[in-house]
């Protein structure tokens, strides 16, 4: 009896304790969150970072959010007839929406096009040409896009569109040419997402390809190809270095698209080193850069609803 | 009927077109930095050190830094951004903090990356006193690279098919033995396609590095690899500019007589570095894949 | 699996032992001291390749010479965060820089010239002309005696020792309206070298054929004519230190002063030594002689 007893007892030590399995489960969930967590200090920290520079505009040093918004003029150096530091970032905020929309409608049926061709008419060539040139594109950086903007297209649209060449048109040639790779490959991933059946349920039907690509692939994949181009238009409103290099940089409301013109990024990036922490001047420069992190985190919003909406449907 | 035929013809045709336009400008895009950067190319370009201000300088020190650089914010970023993306698709529940993580990880995707640049100067420069070195630049990359990766190694997992996870809970394998063992190796391919295209604009990254690895480049003595000495390759308290840092510096405030030389020969440097990363890495991600699935 | 754990446990083990040789054997003369300088981009050849020269004679230093900005620099060495601070401007003239402790220590006079596109057709302008340029009273070469061409300016940023420099003395203190802003001499000369009509500035060292020097009241930019004053157009460029300059910092700014560097470095990156000057100029502008060349 007693022997009994224990072997019962060891027995039910053994089922309740841990199996190996389920140990490194936990393991393995412990060592992920805390990369997650990792992932989000991070962020939370630059985002701090940023917004507690940026509102020290407003807190600190008492300019108001109106003005900044609705301001044209922006000096931050220099104070109007009011005493008041000009900081009007209205023109930066209107040139960085310019460009990006313009290079998003651009790029858009480019990409698409692109895209259809890639999955839909001629995968071999797809796969063998268009997607490793379109991931190299990725990796050249923005320097050298600015370079080649400068040399080539700043010329280009003095020739054709008149002008001094830098401006919002140059910009967006550029933007163009930086966000195609990205929407391409997106939106290819959103095709890519589309049942078969649905094409040859319309082939079947007696469809021709473009009629099944049209108002089959295309309608299905909508939700994808919307996020693919919010995406895009989301790393044109944050590209510095290339776009600086041929719009401008004069923050001046634009009146023409070959006038020259700044953008948010392209301001913040030319003043930052010449500024000294803590001044009006540095703390003007980050609420730029605050309004670019609130502007990403729309468009974030925007992607998300379309996927929503995309997934009730 | 007919309509609908002609319809299509045209239809099909232009979008041959918009293809061929597209790789039309992307080739002439490539075509213009290599023709203009290749009579650069030399032995001496590829290993001499820059020099300040008089010609002939080279970039072989830069080249190293880059690599280097590359490889150290790897061996930070990879490893978290795997585990994060892991945690977020296979683990986290799909609720409003999932979302708003994922919303955050984006965010901070599409900061200009001056911006995570001085973050990093005053953060790991200044206040942990890493001074401008390697190790500042490798964590100001990481930081600048963690949102990228994490959102595509989140979605190398979304394309393994749900019937393989099922699978493999079915036969009683736990949540994280499925994803070590049957999850990762399919995702592999797609996984190392996103390290890539992450590693080349890592590679081609500027800006974040101005302020953190910083802009100057001491001469490096190659013979010593004992990573405690201050001139040697392997030192990660060392300054180093890397390539693309170098292309920015010298066309903006470059003095020497041939420095448009050196930038479009820098330039095509980088060009084909990414290019035989891409192959490198598509070689590897074919073999890693076969004997991961096949064995 | 455990021969498997065996191998790892070995090569942990000589990984770590290749550690501590490595770290036992470190070359224990570079150990010594370092300091770091930040700061203007312009000047950074400058004290970088004098840092070169410095550490290459005294084994045992290291001088980590990195750009950043004017800005930059003086913040951080406001903050005492780096030892040296490099700046294009008097400490006193940038915005936000409130500290009393800052020592000045001028290492080389910039000349700074009006560049102009080479097919603008004007050689000459005198300051009133400039100043209407620069302020947009003045819209065409024509009115000013050149080619029938709208007239493209080109700033630096806000902020920038140049323009500082050039609004100061170019234009008697007038400010630039709005305009193109580029924040690299580099950039500046491109542009002006590829757009028909463009006018800006950039330091004597910039200057190639690509553009044309502009004479201003008759007076050519040349170095000569600043020596004496006769082109006012010029600014010193500063090292700043917190406080009286100690150890390496002193030792090696003392070097950058002496004529090692100010008779060869100096000269071969297109500065004047202040050395050379036959006058001394304040922050206010306020000029004296000085008795020609020490």
């Amino acid at each position: 009896m007693k022997e009994q007893s224990t072997s019962v007892a060891s027995l039910e030590r053994q089922l309740k304790k841990h199996s190996k399995a389920a140990k490194l489960e936990v393991w393995g969930r412990v060592v992920s969150f805390s990369a997650l967590v990792l992932i989000v200090a991070v962020v939370v920290a630059i985002i701090g970072f940023v917004a507690s520079k940026g509102i020290a505009t407003f807190t600190t040093n008492h300019v108001s959010l109106w003005d900044f918004l609705t301001g044209k003029n922006w000096n931050p150096g220099i104070k109007d007839a009011h005493g008041k530091p000009e900081v009007g970032a209205l023109s930066m905020i209107v040139g960085s929406f310019l460009i990006t929309i313009l290079s998003a409608l651009i790029a858009t049926p480019f990409a698409i096009g692109t895209a259809v061709f890639m999955n839909e008419i001629s995968p071999n060539r797809g796969a063998k040409i268009l997607r490793p040139v379109t991931e190299l594109l990725v990796g050249i950086p923005s320097v050298v896009y600015g370079f080649i903007g400068l040399s080539v297209v700043v010329p280009f649209t003095r020739s054709v569109f008149g002008g001094s060449g830098f401006g919002i048109l140059s910009g967006t040639f550029v933007l163009f040419v930086m966000v195609l790779p990205t929407v391409t490959s997106m939106s290819a991933d959103a095709l890519r997402a589309v049942p078969r059946f649905y094409r040859e349920a319309s082939l079947a039907l007696g469809a021709t390809q473009w009629q099944t690509i049209y108002k089959v692939v295309l309608r299905a994949a909508t939700p994808g190809l919307m996020t693919a181009v919010v995406f895009g238009m989301a790393r044109a409103f944050g590209e510095a270095l290339a776009v600086q290099m041929v719009i401008g940089n004069a923050a001046l409301m634009p009146h023409s698209l070959v006038d020259p013109a700044a953008t948010l990024t392209s301001v913040l990036t030319t003043g930052i080193g010449n500024t000294v922490m803590g001044s009006l001047q540095n703390n003007a420069l980050w609420s730029l850069a605050l309004v670019l992190l609130l502007m990403s985190l729309v468009f974030n919003l925007i992607v998300r609803l379309i996927g929503r909406k995309g997934r009730l449907q | 009927m007919h309509k609908a035929k002609l319809q299509n013809k045209i239809a099909i045709g232009s979008l041959y077109g918009i293809s061929g336009l597209v790789v039309l400008i992307l080739v002439a895009l490539l075509g213009y930095i290599l023709v203009s950067g290749l009579p650069q190319l030399s032995w001496h370009f590829l290993t001499a050190p820059a020099k300040a201000f008089l010609k002939g300088g080279g970039v072989g020190v830069q080249l190293f830094n880059s690599f280097y650089l590359l490889i150290l914010a790897m061996l930070i970023s990879f490893p978290i951004a795997l585990g994060a993306a892991i945690y977020l698709y296979e683990y986290a529940k799909d609720n409003w903090v999932t979302s708003a993580v994922r919303t955050a990880i984006e965010i901070l995707s599409s900061l200009p990356s001056v911006v995570v640049g001085l973050f990093g100067f005053l953060f790991f420069v200044v206040k942990l006193r890493l001074g401008f070195s390697i190790l500042s630049g490798a964590f100001a990359l990481t930081f600048f690279n963690l949102p990228l990766l994490t959102r595509s190694i989140e979605d190398s997992l979304r394309t393994v098919s749900e019937n393989q996870r099922e699978g493999g809970l079915a036969l009683g394998l736990s949540r994280w033995e499925t994803v070590n063992k049957i999850i990762l190796p399919a995702a592999v391919p797609s996984i190392l396609t996103g390290v890539i295209l992450s590693a080349g604009r890592v590679f081609g990254e500027a800006a974040a590095l101005i302020y953190t690895a910083g802009q100057s480049a001491p001469a490096l003595n190659f013979a010593d690899w004992n990573p405690f000495n201050i001139s040697s390759p392997l030192n990660p308290m060392r300054p180093a500019e890397t390539l693309a840092v170098h292309i920015w510096k010298i066309n903006s405030e470059g003095i020497m007589p041939d420095a448009k030389a050196i930038s479009s020969g820098s330039s095509a440097v980088l060009v084909i570095a990414i290019l035989l990363f891409n192959f490198a890495a598509r070689y590897l991600g074919k073999r890693l894949y076969k004997r991961l699935t096949s064995a | 699996m455990t021969k498997k754990r065996w191998f790892q446990g070995i090569g942990l083990i000589l990984l770590v032992a290749l550690g501590v040789f490595a770290y036992q054997t470190r070359q224990v003369s570079h150990a010594g001291q370092s300091i770091t300088a930040v700061g203007s981009t312009a000047l950074q050849p400058l004290v970088e390749a004098a840092g070169e020269q410095y550490t290459g004679e005294h084994l045992g230093t290291f001088i980590n010479v990195q750009g950043g900005g004017t800005g930059t620099g003086l913040s951080q060495i406001q903050e005492g965060a780096v030892q040296i601070g490099n700046s294009d401007l008097f400490a006193s003239e940038q915005k936000g820089i409130t500290s009393k402790q800052l020592v000045d220590h001028r290492v080389a006079v910039v000349g700074i010239t009006p560049i102009v596109n080479r097919k603008n057709g004007v050689q000459n302008l005198t300051t009133q002309q400039l100043t209407a340029v620069f302020t947009g009273q003045v819209t065409n070469w024509k009115q000013v005696g050149g080619a029938d061409r709208p007239i493209v300016i080109i700033n630096r940023a806000q902020g920038s020792g140049t323009r500082a420099t050039f609004e100061k003395f170019g234009m008697n203190g007038h400010r630039s309206r709005t305009a193109q802003e580029q924040d690299s001499s580099g950039m500046v000369r491109q542009i002006v070298a590829t757009t028909p009509g463009a006018i800006s500035y950039v330091a004597f060292s910039y200057v190639d054929k690509t553009v044309d020097a502009l004479h201003l009241n008759g007076v050519a930019p040349t170095e000569a004519n600043v020596i004496d004053n006769h082109w006012k157009i010029w600014s010193y460029e500063h090292l700043y230190t917190n406080g009286q300059p100690t150890g390496l910092t002193k030792d090696f700014i003392a070097y950058v002063e002496s004529p090692a560097i100010q008779k060869t470095l100096v000269r071969q990156l297109g500065y004047l030594s202040p050395d050379q000057m036959h006058i001394e100029r304040d922050v206010t502008g306020k000029v004296t002689q000085i008795g020609g060349a020490r």
